[in-house]
């Protein structure tokens, strides 16, 4: 394998640590300065991301942008970088959302050195984790990315915060010990087939495919990987950390949390699971829709009952998640793409209702829905931004959230109709648990320490209207997304589906043609 | 592109660019400049569409359906779907009625919200739901139809709640967008399967969904029960969106929004959309005489229980909300028999008649300071004679008096029928009978708002007087005649109202179905063939028209003689009876109340509280204890800091990761 010199990639996933690091010199009394300096570094890794997009070769399934270098070479393990059409817009949501999350930060007040500074290292982290091809590597940005998310939910978080920490710790450790057995597995395994040692993912892929491990191999090795990310997803019923994480979290924590770090377990399926495991996918994927289905009607129900307005939307995500997982296990076209995209949907639109949400708890200092009311009268701005964002969520033809949901929707269609039919329920029920709370929040009159609260600031206006914008342009004009993802999307069904899936996409095809000729 | 018919794009962005003008700069404007372009750019995009159907008119009648694709949309493996208009003979229609009725509608608007400082909130949400009202009918494939489906639901939804201080409203716009997405889960359904069945869901051009489905039909790879489901799904979308029971309950409540809206979205447009969605996709239920029947059923039983409800209502709009719910299963009846023209027929004859009458009261409810309990009316013919004259119109129209409007579109309804032989005859006759008590019930509760309202003695005195003092209008004492922004367009509506029924034909005296024939290449039947609808004897005809005129008759007859002098005694209260009927036979208080408040909430409560409270985190808490307790008596380290713990177990796994990486290098060397 070529060596190659630091890239883009390399760039991207370290900047942010260097800035970390540059931080570390600046004296703490000079907060705003802080505050620039860490908007201006995960701005300008936005601004080098696009690169990507811009540069992303559409008509290629393979990794792209790929960087190679030796790192322990003597245990087969490497620095190995790249993204396909599947890591590439989830890179994408993770600069978008940083730069978000640390604009809204201006409101931190409290040791902001080093809230900035975990930021910072957070978003090294989540993008390492996205661009990493050796199984090690990967492991170590997984792990890595857990302890800037700790810190800022345990320290910057509310009354309940270690509580909330230790739990979202202690989920994602169990999971993540499990995987970590399995990677050394994998490389055991890899070396029997192959006798060469290494942590590559794509060597270990293309081993894996040329000589398929046994159905029970696969099933305990999937197991051990899925269990990681469905706790990280939150699949039902491991999800019981997310409510609790992020009412304790700061905003920008939220955001970060639902906006990518739940991504991670999602994509993890999507990079290990599907393409290492194929036989093992194939056979779960009836438990994994069931749970996606459960997940979806489980936590709009239980949203709808939550007092907390924050409560409320971490149970959405839950229902959300469900239907990414439930394109993810169509395991075709329609549900993979969908469950992509509604990956970035999710995490514009739910990240920036927990944003909304952290913009009226600044200035109530509650996030009870029972405590706010009338506020459309008090804060009209607001209100129509709540409103568009709600709608998204909603899944309102238009908006990016019915693009996302009617794909894995149809996706889902051709695996199981029964348990589509039912998880399409959970679009009634996203209506149910959103209006009655934007109701009980923004109409009627407000209350008197409701009456007045100042609207939006400039900046808050700013990020929302970031996020607007993608909302409608994914919603009306997907295919800038989906374009990138086709060729991925397509390599990994055939992955999954071996010869056995590709003849039956073609017999399919001549059915079609069949019917046309007719 | 690139075809005088791509100016259809035009059509919708006119009233897009009212509404991105009064959202963004609507306060800066004023009411003046926003009223006016409101109203114009609905206009405008009236005038382009005479001009559409005209160029239209120039083809021959088989190609009168053409595409103009703006862009690509949603696409997945073998799944296209563009954002593609049709030109066609139903989607040109359904334009000029919700531009033409639109623009009345908001020229009516103008005088109504005057003094309302939301003003511009107002016509911002009213030109939306044009924007969304056009892509839904003049949209070439079912998805692309989706996005104006539930947009105007969003428009309904926030029109609902306007005036959003008053829990009520806000009640009542929520039950109205969550009864809708229960029929979009239908709609949902129906797309996908007809994906997974037809591979398109286009409606017109190569290949399309309508084609695909004979063309299966014919090779016998169509099985009865998809097509069948793909139709019955498609009715459940209807029967949200189109207020047809079991969801036909948001309606009357979705009466709380300003009247203009009620005439607008509830009575005109949006609630006709299902209609337009089962007259659009006719060749697929054409195809599943199951769901025809079903249809059919649906729609009669829903006219005669919405017109029983509507006898002993005291709320003016509610009257007319079941009225509309009660007409609008005319049409799905007329559907479901195979007239889908003359359903379209009936379309557009309510739009005319029901749009003026919810102008009408809206007129009345101004001049009494929102009075809308009709025992608090009467004697307001003289009052205010323009409404009441234009009134009388659409009271007679409605009741099928002819040779008003409404008599043609009802009467080929209830003889299509009686003569259809898409379902059993006996069937038929059956349907038409129930349609025909219908007709009666329509006269007689229609006699029953014109007599609380206009006739007899004035109950309004006290408390208007009373109301007069203080109020914001300036004047007191009589009740006075709305503006001619208001007044012109009820003249313009009862015009059509009189003469809008002569657009069709009438088959006992031999004149032919001009109307019908605009439609059919849209909605002419494909597979069932014209001798399905049945003609009947001129002699028959004769007769079917006689038993509809002496139903409606009858009704006005027995209205005349209970109402003419105003309230009777006996319906100052509620009771008996009439308690039920206003109650909905308590199947709302039961739905809402009882199964989705009550029910869905103590679920709710026990899922949270008990499957993740007690059941999830009690197994979770109890490994973490379990846990815990090893670990401490195992090394008895407890240093109380959770960054401690977090940091062992990070060392931990790292130590053994280097363990495992050690052993298996020492391995591989051995080897």
């Amino acid at each position: 394998m070529e060596t190659t010199t630091p890239g883009l990639l390399t760039l991207l996933i370290f900047l942010p640590l260097a800035g970390a690091l540059i931080l570390l010199v600046v004296p703490r009394e000079n907060k705003q300065a802080i505050r620039w300096f860490t908007l201006a570094v995960t701005a300008l890794v936005f601004v080098l991301s696009l690169r990507l997009a811009l540069g992303f070769n559409s008509a290629s399934a393979g990794m792209q942008f790929r960087e190679f270098a030796l790192w322990m070479p003597q245990f087969g393990i490497h620095y190995h970088l790249g993204i396909d059409g599947i890591s590439l817009w989830l890179v994408l949501l993770t600069t978008f959302l940083s730069v978000l999350a640390v604009a809204f930060s201006w409101v931190v007040e409290e040791r902001v050195k080093e809230y900035m500074f975990f930021m910072l290292l957070l978003e090294t982290g989540m993008l390492g984790v996205f661009c990493a091809l050796d199984l090690v590597l990967f492991y170590v940005f997984w792990e890595a990315m857990l302890v800037p998310m700790y810190f800022l939910i345990g320290m910057w978080g509310g009354e309940r915060r270690i509580y909330a920490a230790i739990k979202f710790f202690l989920f994602t450790f169990f999971g993540s010990v499990l995987m970590l057995v399995a990677i050394v597995a994998l490389y055991y395994l890899h070396r029997d087939i192959t006798g060469m040692a290494t942590f590559d993912l794509l060597k270990i892929q293309q081993a894996l495919a040329n000589s398929p491990l046994d159905l029970n191999v696969q099933l305990w090795l999937f197991a051990a990987f899925a269990l990681a990310f469905a706790i990280k997803v939150p699949m039902f019923p491991f999800h019981t950390w997310l409510p609790d994480a992020h009412v304790e979290a700061p905003t920008a924590g939220s955001v970060i949390l639902a906006g990518v770090l739940l991504k991670m377990g999602t994509y993890g399926f999507l990079r290990f699971c599907l393409p290492l495991f194929p036989d093992a996918s194939q056979v779960s994927a009836p438990l994994m829709l069931t749970l996606a289905v459960v997940g979806i009607i489980y936590g709009a129900i239980v949203a709808a009952v939550q007092p907390d307005v924050k409560k409320l939307v971490a149970y959405s995500s839950v229902s959300h998640l469900g239907f990414v997982m439930l394109g993810l296990f169509a395991l075709n076209a329609q549900g993979l793409t969908g469950s992509i995209l509604q990956q970035v949907n999710h995490g514009i639109s739910t990240g920036a209702l927990f944003l909304l949400v952290g913009m009226i708890y600044e200035r109530r200092h509650t996030r009870l829905i029972a405590e706010l009311g009338g506020l459309k009268r008090v804060m009209p701005v607001y209100a129509a931004f709540f409103l568009l964002v709600m709608l998204s969520s909603v899944g309102l033809p238009s908006t990016n959230g019915f693009v996302g949901e009617f794909l894995t929707l149809l996706g889902g269609f051709s695996a199981s109709v029964p348990l589509t039919v039912i998880a399409a329920s959970g679009v009634i029920l996203a209506a149910v648990y959103l209006l009655w709370m934007f109701q009980r929040v923004f109409y009627g009159e407000p209350s008197a320490k409701n009456a007045h609260l100042p609207d939006l600031n400039l900046r808050e206006i700013a990020i929302l209207v970031s996020i607007v914008v993608l909302i409608f342009w994914i919603g009306l004009y997907p295919s800038t997304f989906t374009d990138a993802m086709r060729a991925s999307v397509e390599n990994l069904i055939r992955q999954v589906q071996g010869d056995a899936g590709a003849a039956w996409l073609a017999q399919m095809g001549e059915t079609v043609r069949t019917v046309t000729i007719h | 592109m690139n075809s005088v018919f791509d100016l259809v794009w035009v059509v919708i962005g006119l009233p897009l660019a009212g509404f991105l003008l009064h959202a963004f700069f609507g306060k800066r404007l004023g009411k003046k400049a926003v009223g006016t372009v409101g109203t114009a750019v609905v206009l405008g995009a009236f005038a382009l569409s005479v001009y559409l159907l005209a160029e239209l008119l120039k083809l021959p009648a088989d190609q009168q359906k053409v595409t103009s694709t703006l862009w690509r949309w949603i696409e997945a493996g073998s799944f296209r779907v563009a954002f593609e208009a049709l030109v066609d003979p139903l989607s040109l229609l359904m334009a000029l009625i919700v531009t033409g009725v639109g623009g009345l509608i908001h020229l009516y608007s103008t005088g109504y919200m005057a003094e309302d400082e939301d003003y511009p909130r107002f016509f911002t949400y009213m030109n939306l739901f044009i924007v969304f009202m056009l892509t839904l009918v003049l949209s070439n494939n079912l998805l692309m139809m989706f996005v104006g489906w539930e947009g105007v639901g969003l428009c309904s939804y926030l029109l609902i709640g306007f005036w959003y201080k008053e829990k009520v409203n806000t009640d009542s716009a929520n039950k109205a967008f969550i009864v809708n997405r229960i029929g979009d889960w239908g709609f949902t359904l129906a797309v996908l399967l007809a994906f997974w069945t037809f591979g398109t869901l286009s409606f017109a051009g190569e290949g399309n969904m309508f084609q695909k489905a004979v063309e299966m039909k014919q090779a016998g790879l169509l099985s009865p029960g998809v097509i069948t489901a793909i139709a019955l799904l498609l009715f459940v979308g209807a029967t949200g969106k189109s207020a047809q029971f079991p969801l036909y309950m948001w309606l009357p409540d979705a009466m709380a929004g300003p009247t203009p809206v009620s005439a607008l979205i509830h009575a005109a447009t949006m609630v006709t959309a299902g209609v337009v969605m089962v007259t659009r996709c006719h060749v697929l239920f054409e195809l599943a005489p199951v769901a025809m029947l079903v249809v059919a059923v649906i729609g009669v039983f829903t006219a005669i229980f919405a017109a029983t409800i509507a006898l002993a209502q005291t709320d003016i709009k509610r009257v007319l909300a079941y009225s509309t719910v009660s007409q609008l299963g005319y049409m799905f009846l007329g559907c479901g028999v195979g007239a889908f023209a003359s359903g379209m027929f009936h379309v557009t004859t309510h739009a005319f008649f029901k749009a003026l009458l919810f102008l009408g009261s809206g007129s009345v409810i101004l001049a009494l300071h929102h009075e809308q309990d009709m025992r608090r009316m009467g004697g307001l013919a003289k009052y205010l004679p323009i409404t009441y004259w234009t009134m009388l119109a659409g009271w007679l129209a409605i009741a099928g008096i002819p040779p008003l409007a409404g008599f043609f579109s009802k009467d080929e309804i209830l003889s299509a029928a009686f003569g259809t032989h898409v379902l059993p005859v006996s069937i038929g006759q059956i349907l038409w009978a129930v349609g025909l008590v219908t007709a009666l019930l329509t006269a007689f509760y229609m006699t029953r708002l014109m007599g609380l309202t206009f006739w007899g003695e004035p109950r309004w005195a006290e408390a208007h007087a009373h109301h007069g003092k203080d109020d914001a209008h300036g004047h007191s004492g009589q009740p006075r005649e709305s503006p001619p922004s208001m007044t012109v367009p009820l003249m313009i509506l009862a015009v059509l109202s009189v003469v809008g029924g002569f657009i069709g034909g009438f088959a006992p005296l031999h004149i032919p179905n001009r109307f019908g024939r605009f439609l059919e290449p849209s909605a002419g039947l494909q597979v069932l063939g014209e001798e399905a609808v049945g003609h009947l004897p001129v002699s028959t005809e004769w007769l079917l028209v006689w038993a509809s005129v002496l139903a409606a008759v009858l009704g006005l007859w027995f209205g005349w003689a209970r109402y003419r002098a105003g309230l009777p005694e006996s319906e100052r209260e509620l009771s008996g009876i009439r308690k039920v009927l206003y109650h909905q036979y308590y199947y709302d208080w039961l739905m809402v109340k009882g199964i989705g408040l009550w029910l869905g909430g103590k679920i709710a409560f026990w899922m949270w509280q008990f499957v993740d409270g007690r059941l999830i985190d009690g197994f979770v808490n109890g490994i973490a204890g379990l846990t815990g307790w090893v670990g401490n008596s195992l090394r008895r380290v407890q240093t109380g800091y959770v960054r401690n713990y977090a940091f062992t177990i990070l060392i931990g796994a790292m130590i053994l990761l280097i363990w495992l990486l050690v052993r298996g290098a020492s391995a591989g060397l051995a080897r």
